[in-house]
């Protein structure tokens, strides 16, 4: 696994008139899980999109090729009237994976479905459909995964697996870990580190810890963070 | 090469999954173009016609039975079912064909009114007066349904002609009947008529002894049978002339035409392949947008132009297999040239490229496939019926600009390749190819600027 850190160096966008992210700078290094929040509008998908190269910014790079990164898109991005083994086998021979029925067999474990490996995709709970998604971003096995509100779509049970196989990632693997997410609570929970966005500018930077600090009265972290927003005039 | 062919293996797996999606589309390709097909078929009401009369207004008069006809009054009869353009040359009418401004040009030649002359005398012609017709190659539908209109507007004028030629016919047969004098070939004859004839022969029997020859009257029998002898050697060309004194002459104009109902085999399947391959080449692209997975797909796993190409062949690929099983599906009722079979399968595949190509097009500029559907269907009817519009169903101006705006469209070409190809059919098969390429070309290039519009965005 790449022991090179993400980089995101001066990152810019417009959309016509709108400037959606301004100058947005940081680091994520291999084995760290780090969550961008913010209130709604506050460029967290655009800044995705572009780690993901999806979008080019208008200004600044990003350190690694997306080749190299693996991204789970907030829907599923996956065929219904596919199976889930059929998903597995056409994007990992796509992602040219040097030994698709391995790579496939490794994504069916990891993302407990082997027993629904024939099922198709559409027949499967959404919950089921974005371990897919999931397990299709990281066929490739890729030192970067982006995951854009991975467990929006989830049941209480079904998010507690899917950051427990994350974080598994992150610790077992070194994989560096990105995700949005409006949840406060649980990008405290899971992130080591939190960058906040809002109206497309990086506010903050830093452990839940140190953001919580920021703001000395708030009793937990998603009064901290509302707090944080507050005083910088948001 | 690799992705584009895991992409199409992944696509054929979804419709393979959606069985009755497929069959619904065939069926509804085959039953839709089957009707249309042949109901392209029937033309226009009224159909404008070319018309050059070339016979000077002073020459329109000609004698039959002592009377003097003016042939302009059975000309007009011609008009009574289509709308004439008059012009002032042969050339001019024939331009208008060309141009698609008539659907045929009608043309009078000079002489028509002295061998209509000629032909009604009993001086019999080696020539019956004859019009002239030129249609155009482009559809045969046109070329039957205007050679039916003349065809019918000139037997009313024959008709008209052959009541006159009757009476004549009837004052030659009292000539034969009673005796009198009558014209032939300028000389003025006088006949002795059967009844008298007989009258003679009964008075010459009856006087003469036996051996006694009358020389004057076995003169005059003589002569009435060598006459009846001679106008016999007419008689071929005078019932003509009686029965049927105008004929036309039919030419076509830019090549050779089909025949009608291979020219319904064309239009039907023209239908059918411009169904599948806009729906299914459409829907498929608009597919990776309504499973999220465009994005994924183009960020680096296959390129856009990969992408729009693959869905060109995957609608082109089920578009030709539904065609081809239509025309096998017809080929059990109407004749079809298998010996020609390169050719039609050529341009059925060609045509099939061309309305994939447009497809994707469609498919780019939608979000979804209930989206890219409607506006298939949308698209469908009015490409098709401006493609279908014949020549002289509207104004020249008004035709200019369909076929400007049909030659947009790939239905035009695919009709004309596939009628080439099936049928031998004018223009010919390499233009409607050339210009099937130019299209897949353009749509292409239309489409891959189109996707632009899905971004990042999933």
């Amino acid at each position: 696994m790449s022991t090179d850190p993400l980089v995101a160096e001066g990152i810019g966008m417009r959309f016509g008139e709108r400037a959606a992210l301004h100058d947005v700078t940081f680091t994520a290094s291999p084995g760290e899980i780090v969550a961008v929040t913010g209130p709604n509008g506050a460029g967290k998908t655009t800044l995705l999109s572009i780690l993901a190269g999806l979008l080019q910014p208008t200004t600044g790079s990003v350190s690694h090729d997306v080749r190299r990164v693996g991204w789970v898109p907030q829907q599923a991005a996956v065929y219904r009237k596919l199976s889930v083994a059929e998903n597995l086998r056409l994007f990992a021979r796509l992602e040219r994976v040097d030994d698709v029925d391995a790579a496939v067999s490794r994504m069916l474990d990891q993302a407990g479905l082997r027993e629904r490996s024939g099922d198709e995709l559409g027949a499967l709970s959404g919950g089921n459909q974005q371990r897919v998604n999931i397990a299709i971003g990281l066929l490739s096995d890729p030192p970067v995964l982006l995951l854009d509100e991975p467990s929006s779509s989830l049941d209480p049970r079904q998010r507690e697996i899917l950051w427990s196989f994350v974080s598994g990632l992150a610790r077992e693997r070194s994989t560096t870990v990105v995700f949005t997410s409006h949840n406060v609570s649980e990008a405290e929970r899971y992130a080591d580190r939190v960058l906040v966005l809002a109206d497309g500018e990086l506010l903050f930077a830093g452990t839940p810890a140190e953001l919580q600090a920021t703001v000395g009265e708030a009793t937990d972290f998603e009064s901290a963070f509302v707090g944080f927003l507050h005083e910088q005039g948001h | 090469m690799g992705a584009l062919r895991f992409l199409l293996v992944k696509d054929l797996q979804i419709l393979r999954r959606s069985p009755l999606l497929v069959v619904l589309l065939a069926l509804y390709a085959i039953v839709i173009g089957l009707p249309v097909g042949y109901a392209v078929s029937r033309p226009p009401s009224k159909p404008k016609v070319a018309f050059y009369n070339a016979v000077p207004p002073s020459s329109n008069t000609f004698q039959l039975g002592g009377k003097s006809l003016d042939a302009s009054t059975y000309a007009d009869k011609l008009f009574d079912a289509i709308d004439p353009i008059r012009v002032d040359s042969r050339q001019a009418a024939i331009d208008k064909v060309k141009s698609g401004e008539a659907v045929a040009a009608l043309i009078v030649p000079q002489n028509v009114t002295d061998a209509l002359q000629s032909a009604i005398n009993l001086s019999g012609s080696p020539q019956r007066p004859t019009l002239q017709v030129y249609y155009a190659a482009d559809n045969p539908l046109k070329r039957r349904y205007v050679e039916d209109t003349i065809t019918a507007q000139v037997a009313k004028a024959n008709q008209a002609l052959g009541q006159e030629l009757t009476k004549v016919a009837g004052q030659y047969l009292g000539i034969l009947l009673k005796g009198g004098g009558f014209s032939i070939l300028g000389q003025k004859l006088e006949v002795l008529g059967l009844q008298r004839s007989a009258q003679v022969l009964q008075g010459v029997a009856a006087a003469l002894p036996e051996g006694d020859p009358k020389i004057a009257a076995i003169e005059q029998v003589r002569r009435f049978a060598q006459l009846a002898i001679d106008n016999l050697d007419l008689s071929d060309s005078v019932l003509a002339s009686i029965s049927d004194p105008i004929a036309v002459k039919v030419r076509t104009v830019d090549g050779p035409t089909s025949s009608l109902d291979g020219y319904a085999v064309a239009a039907a399947v023209t239908i059918a392949l411009m169904f599948v391959g806009l729906l299914v080449a459409a829907g498929m692209l608009a597919l990776e947008r309504e499973e999220h997975a465009y994005g994924r797909l183009v960020r680096g796993l296959v390129g856009r132009t990969t992408l729009v190409v693959e869905k060109v062949l995957l609608g082109a690929l089920v578009a030709a297999v539904i065609a081809l099983a239509l025309v096998l599906l017809l080929s059990l009722f109407q004749p079809v040239r298998f010996e020609r079979a390169g050719l039609w399968v050529g341009a059925l595949v060609a045509g099939a490229l061309g309305f994939g190509a447009m497809g994707v097009a469609v498919g780019a500029l939608t979000r979804d496939v209930r989206a890219s559907s409607l506006l298939a269907f949308l698209l469908s009817l009015p490409v098709a019926a401006l493609a279908l519009v014949p020549s002289g169903a509207v104004g020249a101006t008004a035709y200019d600009i369909v076929q400007v705006v049909g030659s947009l469209f790939p239905f035009k070409p695919t009709l004309q390749a596939l009628d080439a190809g099936l049928n031998n059919a004018g223009p010919g098969l390499v233009g409607a190819l050339a210009h099937l390429a130019a299209l897949v070309a353009a749509y292409v290039v239309l489409a891959r600027i189109g996707l632009r519009r899905f971004g990042a965005r999933t």
